[in-house]
């Protein structure tokens, strides 16, 4: 996870942020229940900073709203996420991130499926594979050195 | 020969010992070829002396001579310099003669090759303090040696420099002074070593800012300005000295010495010295702006390029040199312009922000960027006809680039962006016309800007008021903002135009209702704009179904008229002759027979009247009053417009029709808000016994509110002379039918007292006092002790309508803090002796403590903690939710007696967020205090915190699930290895 002095992709093509959800009226009555939809995933995980940039996922769109589909009454969630090149080691640790997010952050009823759009990195299944393990993903977050770089990029950025 | 050799001998011999100098004479001949130099170091046996003063002779002479006769030298100069540079460890007192023998050998032409080295080193190595004109010696050395062994003193390296800085440190001759300054600059202009730039700018710069005054009758003649002069050539000298001249010139720049800013600001901006340093700035200033870390940075160095833009502009330009400012530009052009037009745009806005903080600058530099921007910018808009996101782009650094003109300009000179108009208004209109908002906002706000520059035509206007009268028209709420707030600056500039194109086109639509209040900012406008809003209403009333939003929105729009009106006295006739009586006979009408008899309708009408009043001028003001109270008190409806009304109608005496007695409402709109003490509200007893008998009789709430409501604003108005006997007749009355439990007029006579109470307390009034206590004891009561506790809440929020500032109310500063002080405690103490209506007093101290301001708020809750967290267990959402939002800001920083009772507020808060019962604002609140908690010591809690939180995370409503994300992932990242 060192990186290495130089940045395997240091520039890298910006994206505009999506404003904040607006506020429904919906969302303000007490008797409406309001189911957990695409954006509200897409608003979780779309903060999550890059490991080597300076820039949240959302801005290199890395994550977009169109590739994150949830069933929320089958308890399911897919994220595809587009690596900034096909060669970047940062792609696992982007889709640990991603994932370690919505466990923290979504009801446990939820199956989590997390994986890189198809067609857009060399090592897609291998990277795909780990995702999907339960124990190697737990067994990533014993170690605590990597917990700390995962805890970074979903730590909320101080400007 | 001999002959020669004795003569020479007893000349040197009589030199030396003797005081009558015949030197003159003796070097006369060496200079002739009588002797040569080497004949006369060997008549010099004194050189060998012991005694220190007669070797000293001895050298004075061979100096002297030197000197005479440098140009002759030929042969055996190594000897001679050999022999100097051991006399430098010898007796002090010889160090003068042989520093003046190595300056005659420095002019020498024909000096070996090394000896300037040898002689430096020696000299900086053995040479430590030396009086006044041997420090001269020393620099004219120096300065020959510059001139004529430049490259082997290069071959020193750094120790040239640094052995010059310690023989310049501490001088303080100003004639040494040019001296050194003259070597300095010759280091920094000659190419030489600098390694020690910091010690030779330390050294030199100690000096800066000069301060000398030459004595009177000064033989040497040097002026203060030479110094500066010299200095300003250091100092300015090298960009390498940059990063500490330009704190130096900052910090000298606050100095309070005028001399001294001054001197800093010339030397700063005398042009041709920071012309050297522009790039080196432009550098690290663009550096900052590309690659920004943070907001601040970036905006701190486009405020220096602008103020280095602007500083160059202001300079002034000799015959002889560049034009800095256009070099500058031409720099920053030179690396800016190519993104703006680079396919991908991607560094379109850094380079935009840059070169319109250089546009910011001044008329010059607009000129300049905006000529070799423009067009291409403009080229671009119209060639990229596919890609619309690159377009609005475009159109948005168009608009910024206006924005920064317009900053610029100054107000007669004619316009930069003159020349561009044609192109500018073509894109903007084409921009309009486009299906995409987002460009149309833009094109909106851009034209704004063009038009406040004055650069429209008449044409123009009139094409721009079609394009926004159309976009006005079509259903999208998205730009309706922007375009509104278009027409309402284009308006305040082109008012006939307006008058004359949009007003007439807007029919009857909501939309347009407040578009028609935005462009109404001039009487003009306001004369034209006001009959449309009341046929509105009129209509309304006229037709049986009706929509009470539309109404409503109208009586917003003629009340944001009556806020935003430039001059009052020509809208005030209007609203006086015009709106005002209409309205009131509306009104009436509607109460009479019509269906505008809805109290949403009324209180949006109440604002209308008591905004415009409160602006009224005295006399109108007057005369408005005594109008409203004549109608009220009489029945006198002479003055209302369509006047068929009956002649005895009796508005305030009303028994049973509410639809009449809520018209009391009106009355408040128009006495409540006149000028205090300007303005004599007539026939004011009557007036206020009429409205205690409403307030205390009606059962009608809006009329027995509104009642006690206008009593109360009269009440606070009224001069203190007249006012305990009325206080205390009222409270008779109230507290005779508070205290008999089975009268059917308790809540009236409670709301008549919380309104007094309210007008006393904001004028400090002493019978304020009174009124809590019986305030207090109410807390106690069945019936009334919820609406006591929420009467607090009353008691400290400001109202819109009443008892505020801009109706001209006595509003003390502070009164909130000073009814908190002097409460607080009360409440404390009657929770604890209260046996079952405790719940009452924890809503009364939210109430209070909600309102506070924050600051307050954190200052005082320490004291109140244990009361607040028993309010949390207290079953009154409102109660809780006060209380919440009380906590959350002193979470942040908390108190220690709140990390004693962590526990207890942990446990409750879990227990709130938990419960599925609660009002989602309730949930969300708690929330984020859990979260505020996250940064505390709460090990022992947080697997019990992190359980409960799972449960939120799944509910129903999206807002707490979100708060509950954020707090769940704030304590998991305080987990054991994370950050």
């Amino acid at each position: 996870m060192s990186g290495g002095a130089r940045l395997e992709n240091a520039n890298p093509v910006i994206f505009q942020r999506s404003g904040e959800r607006l506020l429904t009226a919906s969302e303000e009555d007490e008797d409406v229940h309001d189911p957990i939809d695409d954006r509200e995933i897409f608003d979780l995980i779309r903060s999550i900073n890059d490991p080597e940039h300076p820039l949240s996922l959302e801005e290199l769109n890395v994550v977009e709203q169109i590739r994150v589909k949830v069933d929320d009454a089958g308890n399911t969630v897919g994220v595809e996420f587009t690596p900034t090149i096909p060669h970047c080691s940062m792609a696992t640790l982007i889709g640990l991130s991603i994932k370690v997010k919505l466990l923290r952050s979504l009801p446990d009823r939820f199956k989590i499926d997390v994986h890189i759009t198809p067609g857009t990195h060399a090592s897609e299944e291998a990277v795909n594979k780990q995702l999907a393990d339960k124990e190697r993903v737990a067994a990533a977050l014993e170690n605590s050195s990597l917990l700390e770089v995962v805890n970074q990029c979903l730590s909320t950025r101080t400007i | 020969m001999a002959a020669d050799s004795t003569l020479l001998l007893s000349l040197v011999e009589e030199f030396v010992s003797g005081l009558q100098d015949s030197k003159a004479k003796d070097a006369a001949k060496v200079k002739d070829g009588q002797f040569t130099v080497l004949q006369l170091v060997e008549a010099l046996l004194s050189l060998t002396s012991s005694q220190a003063p007669t070797r000293a002779r001895g050298v004075q002479l061979l100096s002297e001579v030197l000197k005479e006769c440098y140009g002759e030298l030929t042969e055996r100069e190594e000897v001679l310099i050999a022999f100097y540079e051991n006399r430098l460890k010898d007796h002090y007192v010889i160090t003068p003669p042989v520093l003046q023998g190595l300056r005659a050998l420095t002019r020498c032409t024909t000096l070996p090759p090394g000896s300037a080295v040898s002689m430096l080193r020696s000299l900086f190595q053995d040479v430590h303090s030396l009086m006044l004109a041997e420090r001269a010696c020393v620099y004219s050395m120096l300065i020959n040696l510059m001139e004529t062994r430049e490259a082997e003193l290069k071959g020193l390296g750094a120790d040239f420099v640094f052995g010059f800085v310690q023989s310049m440190d501490g001088e303080r001759d100003p004639r040494n002074l040019l001296l050194a300054f003259q070597i300095a600059k010759n280091i920094i202009h000659r190419g030489y070593d600098l390694k020690f730039t910091e010690e030779l700018f330390e050294v030199t710069s100690c000096y800066f800012p000069i301060d000398f005054t030459p004595p009177p009758n000064d033989p040497h003649g040097i002026t203060k300005e030479e110094l500066i002069q010299e200095l300003r050539g250091v100092l300015t000298g090298t960009p390498k000295f940059a990063e500490f001249l330009l704190p130096l010139i900052i910090e000298k720049l606050d100095s309070d010495v005028p001399s001294a800013k001054l001197d800093s600001l010339q030397t700063l901006y005398e042009h041709k010295d920071l012309a050297e340093f522009l790039e080196g700035l432009w550098a690290s200033l663009r550096r900052e702006v590309f690659q920004t870390s943070s907001e601040n940075v970036e905006s701190a160095g486009l405020a220096a390029l602008t103020a280095l833009t602007s500083c160059l502009s202001r300079s002034v330009l000799s015959s002889d040199s560049e034009d800095s400012l256009s070099s500058f530009l031409d720099l920053i052009l030179k690396d800016c312009k190519h993104h703006l037009c680079e396919p991908d745009l991607k560094l379109v806005w850094p380079s935009a922000k840059l070169l319109q903080a250089t546009c910011c600058a001044s008329n010059r530099a607009s000129h300049i960027v905006t000529a070799a921007v423009m067009p291409s910018l403009i080229d671009q808009y119209n060639s990229r006809t596919q890609q619309c996101s690159q377009r609005r782009t475009l159109l948005e650094v168009v608009q910024q680039f206006i924005q920064s003109v317009k900053s610029s300009q100054s107000s007669d000179s004619e316009s930069v962006l003159s020349a561009f108009r044609e192109a500018l208004c073509s894109i903007m209109f084409s921009a309009l016309s486009e299906s995409d908002s987002s460009l149309q906002i833009t094109a909106t706000s851009a034209l704004t800007s063009l038009a406040q520059l004055t650069l429209l035509l008449d044409s123009d206007i009139e094409l721009a008021i079609d394009h926004l009268t159309r976009l006005l028209l079509i259903e999208e709420d998205g730009r309706v903002a922007a375009v509104v707030e278009c027409a309402g600056a284009l308006a305040e500039l082109h008012p006939a135009a307006f008058i004359a194109k949009l007003i007439p086109r807007l029919k009857m639509r909501q939309r347009c209702l407040s578009a028609l209040a935005a462009v109404s900012k001039q009487s003009s406008v306001v004369q034209d704009s006001t009959p449309v809003l009341l046929e509105v209403l009129s209509s309304a009333h006229k037709s049986v179904s009706f929509s009470v939003d539309e109404v409503v929105l109208a009586c917003h729009s003629l009340q944001r008229i009556a806020e935003q009106v430039e001059d009052e006295e020509e809208t005030g006739r209007c609203f006086h002759d015009v709106i005002i009586p209409r309205l009131l006979s509306l009104a009436l009408q509607a109460a009479l027979q019509g269906p505008l008899v809805e109290e949403a309708v009324l209180s949006a009408m109440v604002p209308v009247i008591s905004t415009s009043c409160s602006r009224l001028q005295p006399r109108m003001a007057a005369q408005t009053a005594s109008r409203a109270v004549s109608l009220f008190l009489d029945g006198d409806v002479s003055f209302l417009p369509d006047n068929s009304f009956p002649s005895h109608i009796q508005l305030l005496k009303q028994g049973d029709s509410w639809s009449q007695s809520q018209m009391v409402c009106l009355l408040m709109g128009c006495v409540c808000s006149l000028p205090r003490s300007q303005v004599e509200v007539p026939q004011i007893d009557q007036l206020l016994s009429a409205l205690e008998e409403m307030s205390c009789t009606c059962s009608h709430q809006l009329s027995y509110t509104s009642a006690a409501k206008c009593f109360a604003g009269l009440v606070n108005k009224r001069p203190p002379d007249s006012l305990d006997s009325l206080i205390q007749r009222t409270m008779k009355r109230v507290c005779s039918e508070l205290d008999s439990t089975s009268s059917s007029v308790r809540i009236q006579a409670f709301t008549l007292m919380i309104w007094v109470a309210k007008a006393l307390l904001l004028r400090y009034h002493p019978l304020f006092k009174t009124l809590t206590d019986k305030l207090f004891s109410l807390l106690d009561d069945t019936d009334l002790g919820l609406m006591a506790a929420d009467s607090f809440s009353l008691l400290m929020s400001d109202f819109t309508d009443v008892l505020n500032r801009s109706c001209h109310a006595d509003v003390r500063i502070m009164y909130r803090q000073r009814f908190f002080s002097e409460n607080s405690a009360k409440l404390v103490q009657g929770f604890n002796a209260a046996t079952q209506k405790k719940s009452n007093y924890l809503k009364a101290l939210s109430n209070i403590v909600n309102k506070l301001p924050k600051q307050v708020q954190v200052t005082e809750l320490p004291a109140l903690l244990s009361l607040l967290l028993e309010a949390l267990t207290c079953p009154d959402q409102g109660v809780q939710l006060s209380t919440l939002s009380c906590l959350e800001p002193v979470l942040i920083n908390p108190p220690p007696a709140l990390i004693q009772q962590l526990e207890a507020l942990v446990n409750r808060l879990l227990a709130l967020l938990c419960s599925p019962a609660m009002l989602q604002n309730v949930r969300i609140v708690s929330l984020r205090c859990i979260h505020a908690l996250s940064s505390f010591p709460v090990l022992p809690f947080r697997a019990r915190v992190l359980r409960a939180l799972a449960k939120p995370l799944d509910d129903k409503k999206r807002l707490v699930r979100s708060e509950a994300v954020q707090a769940r992932g704030e304590f998991l990242l305080g987990s054991p290895g994370g950050r």
